[in-house]
């Protein structure tokens, strides 16, 4: 069976508008995050990352729309439009688009909202893409929680290997937005510092908003020089509660186990692991349970949350590129907002900026629903 | 184009009328979803102490998968479901608990059935189903999608069946059609098979 790459890739941020300009910050040990107080979103100040809506505008407005698009279509076009010219693929009947997001255009149910209900449904915001492109299909809308942007890289590589295409654009991404904060915050996940991932002090989550895309191919020609290979995937569900991670790990480390079997590495071939990481209580206590009994405890491990946020849909997209970057230039990026392990199980929590030789990465996500997944990406040889 | 896997079984909830592989098992005059789903879960003699506090799509995908799952032996069985309205039936709920400062009261228990795979994490507790849930958004019942990614589920091994299908609910309007895909069944898996089970319920 033909290779899967990951390829030409990019992340609209706070950072800026490609991939490089969040990595080089990121590089820096540079958060995104700040606090903003805004009640269009919520009564409180809330410690967020959001894209500065003029910025947006003005990138938006040089792709010369003939219609009014979303805040979401926006960051989703001008990310993916950046990501299909890199890639200089033509989008014949040959090429897919996928869409991961959790919520999409649910800000327009907000009855001050200019745009009408019908734009919440998914498959509207997936035409408003294709069309906006060109892409000969419909676009396959993906909507599965916090995992939903690391599941959508697995979804393309299956596609591609049935045959159904040879490219398949990813593009994900979520607002920030009254509807979910709200959210978040009934359940009193939300932190209003900047978040601490499996830190003893650690108290919660930030939520953050991004534009990203990427192409999966089977083309090993005219790649991106950080280009990856899909060497395993998997997603299980934990089988144990809607909103509480497992106790056990379970769904992760089954995850783990399975991708890596598809992989055939061991865990002691794995250089380095971009988890999930939230900050809350209970999602890091779980990691560690999980990544301990998969034997690793001892392999460097970064979450990116203190940086961007949670940005949901986009999460796992992004991370994925971050990732991508940190192999090709031979880095382990620090863990923003560690000091000191907060968790029950020892993990090898990267509290620093580092240079490593770095061949394979693990990427990890889990959601709500149960549900988590694990990739696998090894670095394209030079 | 027919592979080597078929449809062991499959099932219906749609207008008031249960069905399980084309033979009617349950039908209610009731118009309103909750009280015909209610009756139809005691009927059927389904227990799930949570029933009661789901949503109406995890209540709807719950019964439909049960119809399924009740008598199945394999656990190693992956869930990939698609709808059209996602979770809106319970994202209005919640929006309207956030709209007005005066009624400002969101909810942890609504909050939490704002994503379409919920339902999907509900029939994973249900039936001790450690498997990967995948849940797409289609304006329409599309059979292609479906067929094509059940297929490399099961022929990259990372299931030996899987429940797949439709589970949609918006503005009171429901409809359910789930299938079991296996190596051995009496259907035929193919677009042309499943779109036709699909349309002569």
């Amino acid at each position: 069976m033909s290779e899967i790459y990951l390829s030409h890739n990019n992340v609209v941020s706070n950072y800026g508008f490609d991939s490089l300009a969040a990595v080089n910050e990121i590089k820096q040990e540079k958060s995104s995050l700040q606090l903003i107080d805004d009640s269009q979103i919520l009564s409180k100040p809330v410690c967020t990352s959001r894209m500065d809506t003029e910025k947006l505008k003005e990138a938006f407005a040089l792709l010369n729309p003939r219609e009014s698009y979303t805040r979401l279509e926006q960051l989703l076009i001008v990310s993916l439009e950046k990501t299909i010219k890199a890639s200089g693929v033509p989008l014949n009947e040959r090429v897919g688009l996928l869409i991961s997001t959790t919520k999409g255009n649910i800000d327009v149910l907000d009855t001050q909202n200019p745009f009408p209900e019908e734009r919440a449904y998914l498959t509207v915001l997936g035409d408003k893409i294709k069309d906006f492109f060109g892409f000969q299909h419909e676009a396959m809308v993906l909507s599965n929680a916090c995992v939903s942007g690391v599941l959508a890289i697995a979804v393309a590589k299956r596609f591609i290997q049935q045959g159904t295409y040879d490219h398949v654009f990813v593009v994900g991404g979520d607002l920030v937005t009254k509807f979910i904060l709200s959210g978040f915050n009934a359940f009193q996940a939300l932190s209003d510092a900047p978040c601490k991932p499996y830190d003893k002090d650690r108290v919660g989550i930030n939520i953050g908003e991004v534009g990203s895309s990427v192409l999966v191919t089977k083309n090993p020609n005219a790649l991106a020089k950080e280009s990856v290979v899909v060497l395993g995937e998997a997603s299980c569900n934990d089988a144990n509660h809607i909103s509480g991670p497992s106790r056990t790990g379970e769904g992760l480390f089954r995850s783990i186990e399975s991708a890596m079997k598809q992989a055939r590495i061991s865990a002691s071939e794995i250089d380095c692991i971009s988890a999930h990481g939230t900050a809350t209580i209970f999602n890091d206590e779980m990691e560690a349970i999980a990544f301990n009994r998969a034997n690793l405890q001892a392999t460097p491990i970064n979450s990116l949350k203190g940086y961007f946020g949670h940005t949901l849909g986009a999460s796992g997209l992004i991370e994925t590129i971050v990732g991508m970057h940190s192999l090709h230039q031979n880095t382990l990026f620090c863990s923003k907002g560690f000091e000191e392990l907060g968790v029950s199980k020892p993990l090898n929590v990267i509290g620093k900026t580092t240079q490593k030789s770095l061949d394979i990465f693990l990427k990890t996500a889990s959601g709500f629903g149960g549900c988590n997944t694990a990739t696998i990406f090894k670095k394209v040889a030079s | 184009m027919a592979t080597r896997y078929h449809i062991e079984q499959y099932c219906r909830i749609t207008n008031g009328r249960i069905s399980k592989n084309g033979a009617l098992v349950f039908e209610s005059a009731e118009t309103e979803f909750s009280a015909f789903i209610k009756t139809a879960y005691k009927t059927l003699g389904i227990a799930y102490s949570k029933f009661f506090k789901m949503d109406s799509l995890s209540k709807l995908a719950l019964v439909a998968a049960d119809l399924l799952l009740v008598e199945e032996p394999e656990k190693n069985m992956a869930l990939v479901f698609s709808n059209n309205a996602s979770s809106l039936d319970t994202d209005r709920k919640h929006q309207q608990s956030i709209q007005d400062p005066d009624g400002y009261f969101p909810s942890p228990a609504v909050f939490v059935y704002t994503l379409p795979n919920i339902c999907m994490g509900e029939i994973s507790i249900k039936h001790r189903l450690f498997s990967e849930n995948s849940f797409f958004i289609n304006n329409r019942f599309l059979a292609d999608n479906l067929f094509d990614y059940t297929n490399s589920l099961l022929a990259m091994q990372k299931a030996e069946k899987v429940l797949c299908g439709w589970v949609d609910f918006d503005h009171g309007k429901y409809d359910a059609f789930l299938y079991v895909v296996a190596k051995n069944g009496t259907f035929t898996h193919s677009k042309e098979s499943i779109n036709q089970l699909y349309q002569t319920i």
